[in-house]
């Protein structure tokens, strides 16, 4: 269930040179005994592998390139010839496509919602799980393990099992008291908080009970409360894990569709922007002046987020990936 | 898991001699997560398997109808074997992908970058991912200028256009291609992981014993890597089963491509028939159960060898 590893982890960010240093000195012993042939043969081996390698990195870079590029040209341009020839000089770019979307096409409100849907999206479920996980790390309780692998299990829980009965929930909620929860921010963060939990409560509880033991005794002995162990020690500690986890559901929350179109799709205004964008597709199929910029724009942000803290952006991704 | 679970049964009685009472405390820790479990994850998950019992308005049993409709209407059925397609074909590319593209950059000195390169799909949204590879697809008659990047490089080699998007020869395909693109490279982190963690003097023995480099993939890696391989595996298959946005975005559903998820969102927003979106919903639940059991018990098996 867990795929995070600790050379996962690292292997993107540093390329484990340790690691790679041990068959490098054997090779080189073997080498030298090695007939000419056989060596120029290694030789050859070996710039095939990089060729190949750095074909397969280009095949998944330029599809991204060729979207950005197309984003920078005039629209008459875009239709007129491949993206690929704006490479040749002269060149002419533009940000006239990126005004217009943010403008005219309302994808400037649609950011912001992403970010008003989100940014509450991440920080409550972390919130609630950690303080569950705390109980589940270090307190005892009757039924405390059957509870946690309960909210555990229910991480594959696809999405799609829980949105007709809180759609009517939110319904009869309306009904009673007039809070309108459907197309409101309010309703779709209580929702990203209950599918983030299981894997935040998961994630962190494992994190909780490696915590050397001692320090929640001494600190119980000085008399501190469990408010205080929590804000004061558990917390500060947990940053690195906090931080894997606040990323990987911010970016879930950031990129999700599904939840966004149940929830939000009735109200244009407080849409997200993968809503906004998945209606453009909608309406202009193949206006690729708004789609390129529009799109771009949507990725900018996990982008700035995966080059600045690929760390723990990865060890997010990759403790989370069967989240439902 | 169990291993950390059982650690943990034992910690407390052997830190702390506290008298075992009954304390409201942990309650009040646990009990905001337990409610939003209750309310948004465990009663809809009864109620939705209810519901698929029900008809499209939920007023009136029907028994297992809704099921039966969804395995005997024709509509349905190409949407069961689409997901079928997806859930091999991409579980299967994507693995195997990421198995060989993690062997390889294993070799090379600008691995770091090589990987990143790979990595950065899974930053974006599905829905980014659909307009930048719809506009790979971008189809024009035959004749005129294609600004589609695979159509641009299928003229230049003398080939024909292709509507690579509407086409139902392919489309399956074209979008799968998508989910491939943006998921490899999460399996290829993690088996290259496994890789590493292999002891390099296995490697070299093997190499001074003769072995070749694919007689070493088929014979040593794979097998010793083969717990990390079925976790991947399974991550997939989970994730496949649920494909949705892809499909939403590219297709629409359109063109013989609609999948399980998308059907499920049509039915509910479309059609209104909430037994029928109910019992799809259910039938994914059904595949995964399975999948979580396998996943589980690897787990175990991996635990006890650490």
């Amino acid at each position: 269930m867990s795929t995070m590893n600790p050379e996962a982890q690292s292997s993107l960010v540093a390329p484990q040179k340790a690691a790679s240093a041990l068959p490098m000195a054997g090779e080189a012993a073997r080498v030298g005994r090695q007939p000419l042939r056989q060596r120029l043969l290694s030789l050859v081996n070996h710039s095939l592998v990089s060729i190949i390698v750095i074909l397969i990195a280009l095949v998944w870079s330029v599809p991204t390139l060729g979207l950005f590029i197309s984003s920078l040209r005039l629209p008459a341009l875009i239709h007129a010839t491949g993206w690929w020839t704006a490479l040749v000089p002269p060149w002419s770019f533009t940000i006239q496509n990126y005004e217009y979307v943010l403008h005219t096409q309302g994808l400037g409100q649609a950011f912001l919602n992403s970010l008003i849907i989100a940014i509450p999206g991440t920080i409550l479920p972390t919130l609630v799980a950690a303080f569950a996980a705390y109980a589940f790390a270090w307190m005892e309780f009757p039924g405390r393990d059957w509870i946690f692998l309960t909210i555990v299990a229910l991480m594959v829980i696809p999405v799609q099992m829980t949105l007709i009965p809180v759609l009517g929930l939110y319904t009869m909620l309306a009904q009673a008291t007039g809070l309108q929860l459907t197309g409101n921010y309010l309703g779709i963060w209580l929702m990203h908080t209950a599918l983030g939990l299981p894997f935040a409560v998961y994630l962190l509880r494992n994190f909780f009970a490696g915590l050397p033991s001692d320090l929640f005794e001494s600190a119980r002995i000085d008399g501190a409360s469990n408010i205080n162990i929590f804000f004061r020690i558990l917390l500060p500690l947990s940053v690195p894990s906090l931080a894997s986890l606040v990323i990987f559901q911010f970016m879930w929350v950031w990129n999700d569709l599904l939840v966004a179109l149940v929830f939000m799709g009735g109200n244009p205004d407080r849409a997200p922007m993968t809503v906004t964008i998945a209606n453009l597709v909608n309406s202009y199929g193949s206006n690729w002046e708004v789609l390129t910029s529009a799109a771009f724009i949507s990725m900018a942000l996990p982008l700035v987020i995966f080059f600045t803290l690929q760390r723990y952006f990865v060890r997010g991704i990759l403790a989370g990936s069967v989240k439902g | 898991m169990i291993k950390a679970i059982e650690e943990q049964r034992s910690l407390p009685t052997k830190t702390t001699a506290r008298r075992k009472r009954f304390s409201l405390t942990p309650w009040l820790w646990i009990g905001l997560a337990v409610l939003f479990v209750i309310i948004f994850l465990l009663y809809p998950m009864f109620f939705t398997i209810w519901l698929s019992f029900l008809n499209a308005t939920s007023t009136q049993f029907v028994g297992l109808h809704n099921y039966i409709l969804i395995f005997t209407n024709p509509a349905l059925l190409e949407v069961l074997r689409n997901n079928l397609l997806w859930l091999v074909l991409a579980t299967v590319a994507t693995v195997v992908l990421g198995l060989l593209i993690a062997v390889l950059v294993d070799r090379v000195r600008f691995e770091s970058v090589a990987k990143a390169a790979i990595f950065v799909p899974m930053a974006l949204s599905f829905v980014a991912a659909g307009v930048i590879w719809r506009f790979v697809y971008e189809y024009a008659p035959p004749g005129q200028t294609q600004i589609g990047l695979l159509n641009a490089l299928l003229t230049a080699l003398g080939g024909q256009p292709q509507a690579w998007i509407t086409d139902s020869r392919f489309n399956n395909f074209a979008l799968i291609a998508v989910y491939v693109w943006m998921w490899t490279g999460f399996c290829m982190v993690i088996l290259s992981a496994a890789i590493k963690g292999i002891p390099s003097e296995i490697l070299e023995a093997a190499r001074c014993d003769g072995a070749g480099e694919v007689t070493i993939f088929f014979r040593i890696i794979v097998p010793m890597i083969s717990p990390t391989i079925a976790v991947v595996t399974t991550t997939m298959i989970i994730n496949i089963l649920k494909i949705f946005d892809i499909v939403y975005v590219m297709t629409g559903g359109n063109y013989s491509t609609n999948v399980v998820a998308v059907e499920y969102y049509q039915q509910l927003f479309n059609f209104n028939n909430f037994g029928v979106a109910s019992a799809l919903a259910v039938l994914l639940l059904l595949a995964i159960i399975p999948i979580m059991y396998f996943n589980i018990r690897r787990f175990r098996v991996q635990e006890a060898q650490r």
